[in-house]
């Protein structure tokens, strides 16, 4: 991956400081300060390629503070490539080694290079998690105040640690499922957290697939997409992930490769680019990155079947857009579309529904403060709506307003849209398949 | 680490406390520009101000230790006019951004200087009352940033622009003295009109740190059309017919084919991209007269050759065209790395022929120029489209400007009309203005600011 200094200086140069993406920029809003907005991070990064500034560690932390949103991708005129701007700088600081810290490389080695490359391991960690849920240990820990022991970041963090479900993606879905007649052939991508947190998600996923005429392919085990690394300046392991994700699928025997995941959909459909010059994998990735779509934008694709059945009786529900399915990835209407054909849901749109929750990736993990600001901000304009239940695509999204709403003893629940698809099929008198 | 004037950033932070003084190399550097392309300084710190009695403090400041203070809302100004200049401290006052007051029995509205231009348009219209002026960026731009620049808009044509709604400022002088200027009086003759005086002074008069401005009742109806056109000079002849037809519409926008391609290309709204020209019409008003004024309007580009008429169906499709009519600035930077906007304005008899000089002008020195602009009032902004980094260009584009400029003096237009001169334009302002009237300017600035320390080498160099 070439550096900002090594970049095609035109991506930085299209920038011309208009200002447009300064009332977006969630950051940019809290501090008020240009070095904390798009156009001004933007500034610091051609200051690097001028050679006019170091990669200094101030210049690391910024590039950390940013959410990595893309609001702004969303607002720029000019179509400035904000994503590759902030990989490289991300990548840039990492070679550099300005924020290293042991704790920090303790850190990075075990989630980027460890847990999240080795799926096995993974669910060998999410397994003990959930021994440690359900045993009642961690009920016991906390009611015993035993928190109290661990240190101070790790004590505002445990309540946040997502319940993880009893059974994984693969105990719930068969590698091949087929409908009754067969249209179509698609591959389901499982994620990570999606796998261990979200797995009834993934099983909505394929049901729906299936309810839809097509056969599913679901590889029991498959590797992380590499999207969390990406985004924290690891792209030599984001390639990695890449490719061994394209051995395991071949795009070219697939209509589309789904993805269910604000987050990994939004780096998944950069893997033409990410692996360009790869002479192997270029093809490969072309053609997997034509035919990755989101869950949603693909069902509207295809014209899925509208259910017939109710997900539950009428539930008033409100959208939160997951920040890289909507700016990332362009997906925002169908999402509504899907939740809008569902009998009995009544959507009640939200102030800023396209403003970011503080969820971030892991940044609510690194930038509490300004993460549960931003967690605030949200809850606020979806308590507005009065809505019973918020739709969101994205398990950051998800677990971060799934979490503010049980800290202040809320009921509100979160749910994937594809979830209450699926159940409205499921309520089908007679349903088949 | 800031190379000079370590005393002077140590006296700002005793001040204004450490948190509103920034000084580090990262924090300066996304300071040094603003929304114009190619000019950047850096400057030595900058300053946030909370208040008039602030802002009063860090000019004393700065005059006790002779660093120029350059004054900056939301640094989307386009003719340089933020940009600091050696040595200077940039005082910020986006952090002033309080509407103190909306005066429903008045009509009138005060807010802090750093408050967004939209917010404002919003605050009025939550009590059914109007704030006309919306230069492009007013999402993002300050009210004082819109003060200083005199900004216009899309609404110029029937509407006017910032002046003519600033019934009163507060302003802090050189020396550090803080005045109130204007009232609430509809009618108010007392002594020098010197608010207007302020109006459009970029920052080299004084620092403007709180607005009263006038409100309107809220139009009860508005129609918005696009007519799009094959010849330009069908456009053209359209707005001198509907002028003639004695209708003044709020807006009457124009876009020549390439602006329309990069602004479709971002906004998606669904704009014809094989035409040469289109128009973007608003009328607004009582609901009889905006219909009949749309059906006149309609006929006119009609029989003035439009090859379609589109009335938006509804007020989310006319925002919609609205707000990528805004954008096309910035979408034109699509085509090229370097995006230079001119801002001159001509009698609008003299517009078919001016557009008709600017093309001939981008074929003689081989460059390519995108021309959109509000055609209602004569104001133009032809984009050069360019390379910073090529030099052999950037010399190309500076002779064409001069002879934009100079076509532009020559038809008895104007080298701005909502930008400001700033650094951009400084070169030509004599020639508009002529040696008696440029030297009252420079009378004007020696008295208000005699140390030259208010933004200077704007509008004019230092004498």
């Amino acid at each position: 991956m070439k550096t900002l200094a090594e970049m095609d200086y035109s991506v930085l140069q299209q920038c011309m400081h208009c200002g447009i993406c300064l009332p977006t920029c969630p950051t940019y809003l809290e501090t008020k300060e240009e070095r904390n907005s798009p156009r001004g991070r933007i500034a610091l990064m051609r200051a690097v390629a001028d050679e006019e500034l170091d990669i200094t560690k101030a210049f690391g932390d910024e590039m950390y503070y940013c959410l990595g949103c893309l609001a702004c991708t969303t607002a720029c005129p000019a179509g400035v490539n904000y994503a590759e701007l902030f990989e490289t700088a991300r990548a840039d600081v990492e070679k550099k080694g300005v924020l290293a810290s042991p704790k920090r490389d303790a850190i990075r080695w075990f989630a980027l290079r460890l847990i999240f490359t080795r799926p096995r391991l993974l669910r060998a960690m999410g397994r003990m998690l959930w021994l440690w849920q359900a045993s009642g240990a961690q009920m016991a820990f906390r009611k015993l105040k035993l928190t109290r022991l661990l240190p101070a970041n790790l004590r505002q963090l445990e309540p946040q640690a997502p319940t993880v479900l009893a059974k994984f993606s693969h105990q719930l879905i068969k590698p091949v499922e087929k409908p009754a007649s067969v249209k179509r052939r698609v591959a389901v991508l499982t994620g990570c957290v999606q796998d261990l947190v979200f797995a009834d998600v993934n099983r909505a996923t394929v049901d729906v697939l299936l309810a839809n005429g097509c056969e599913v392919h679901t590889p029991p085990v498959q590797p992380c997409c590499g999207s969390l690394h990406a985004h924290n300046g690891d792209t030599d392991t984001a390639g990695e992930l890449a490719r061994r994700q394209l051995d395991l699928f071949d795009p070219f025997v697939f209509d589309a490769i789904i993805s269910n995941a604000g987050g990994c959909g939004s780096h998944l459909r950069h893997y033409d680019h990410l692996l360009a010059e790869d002479p192997v994998y270029a093809a490969r990735a072309a053609e997997w990155s034509r035919k990755l779509k989101d869950i949603s934008e693909y069902l509207v694709e295809i014209g899925f079947r509208k259910p017939t059945g109710a997900a539950t009786a009428s539930t008033e529900v409100t959208y939160h857009e997951s920040c890289h399915l909507c700016h990332g990835q362009k997906v925002s209407k169908q999402p509504r579309e899907i939740l809008n054909a569902i009998p009995g849901v009544k959507l009640s749109e939200c102030a800023e529904a396209t403003m970011c929750c503080g969820s971030a990736g892991i940044y609510n993990i690194t930038q509490p403060e300004t993460s549960g600001w931003l967690q605030e901000r949200k809850l606020g304009h979806l308590r507005a709506t009065g809505a019973e239940v918020v739709a969101t695509a994205n398990p950051g999204c998800h677990l971060q307003i799934a979490n503010g709403f049980a800290q202040s003893g809320e009921k509100t629940t979160v749910v994937h849209p594809v979830v209450l698809l699926a159940q409205a099929y499921r309520n089908e008198t007679g349903a088949a398949r | 680490m800031s190379p000079g004037n370590p005393e002077l950033v140590n006296a700002l932070v005793q001040v204004l406390g450490s948190e509103n003084v920034l000084t580090a190399l990262e924090d300066i550097l996304p300071y040094g520009f603003d929304g114009t392309a190619t000019f950047k300084q850096r400057p030595v710190a900058v300053v946030f101000a909370h208040d008039a009695a602030q802002v009063s403090a860090v000019i004393k400041l700065a005059r006790t230790h002779r660093a120029p203070v350059v004054t900056r809302g939301s640094g989307t100004g386009l003719s340089g006019g933020s940009v600091p200049v050696p040595g200077a401290v940039v005082l910020c006052l986006v952090k002033m951004d309080r509407i103190l007051e909306v005066d429903p029995a008045n009509l009138t509205l005060r807010a802090e200087a750093g408050a967004i231009t939209q917010k404002i348009f919003d605050a009025a219209d939550a009590t059914g009352l109007f704030y006309p002026p919306d230069p492009g960026s007013m999402k993002i731009s300050t009210i004082g940033g819109n003060v200083a620049e005199n900004s216009g808009g899309l609404r110029g044509l029937k509407y006017g622009v910032t002046r003519d709604y600033v019934m009163g400022l507060e302003v802090v002088l050189a020396d550090g003295s803080i005045c109130w200027l204007g009232s609430k009086c509809v009618k108010d003759v007392a002594g020098y009109n010197l608010r207007d005086l302020f109006i459009g002074s970029e920052g080299t008069l004084g620092v403007v740190t709180q607005v009263l401005l006038k409100l309107l009742p809220k139009p009860a109806a508005r129609q918005t059309l696009l007519a799009t056109y094959a010849r330009m000079d069908s456009a053209a002849e359209t707005v001198s017919a509907i002028i003639a037809a004695k209708i003044i519409p709020c807006t009457l926008e124009f876009l020549d084919r390439k602006t329309i391609q990069c602004v479709e290309d971002f906004a998606k709204v669904g704009l014809p991209r094989d035409a040469e020209a289109i128009l973007l019409i608003e009328t607004d008003g009582h609901p009889a007269a905006v219909a009949d004024e749309a059906a006149k309007i309609e006929e006119l580009c009609r029989a003035h050759g439009a090859t379609s008429v589109r009335r938006a169906a509804t007020a989310a499709e006319a925002a919609q065209l609205a707000t990528a009519r805004r954008s096309a600035f910035s979408a034109l930077a699509r085509l090229r790395p370097t995006t230079i906007l001119e801002d001159v304005t001509v009698p609008r008899s003299e517009l078919a022929g001016m557009i008709r000089e600017v093309e001939a002008i981008a074929t003689r020195h081989q460059l390519n120029i995108a021309t959109f602009g509000h055609f209602g009032d004569g104001n133009l902004h032809p984009t050069i489209l360019t390379d910073e980094r090529d030099t052999a260009e950037m010399h190309r584009v500076e002779l064409a400007f001069a002879d934009i400029v100079q076509a532009t003096l020559a038809r008895g237009g104007t080298i701005t009309g909502e930008h400001g001169v700033g650094l951009a334009k400084k070169p030509f302002l004599k020639s508009q203005l002529g040696d008696a009237s440029y030297e009252l300017l420079r009378l004007v600035k020696r008295s208000l600011d005699p140390d030259g320390l208010l933004n200077p080498g704007k509008i004019f160099d230092q004498s």
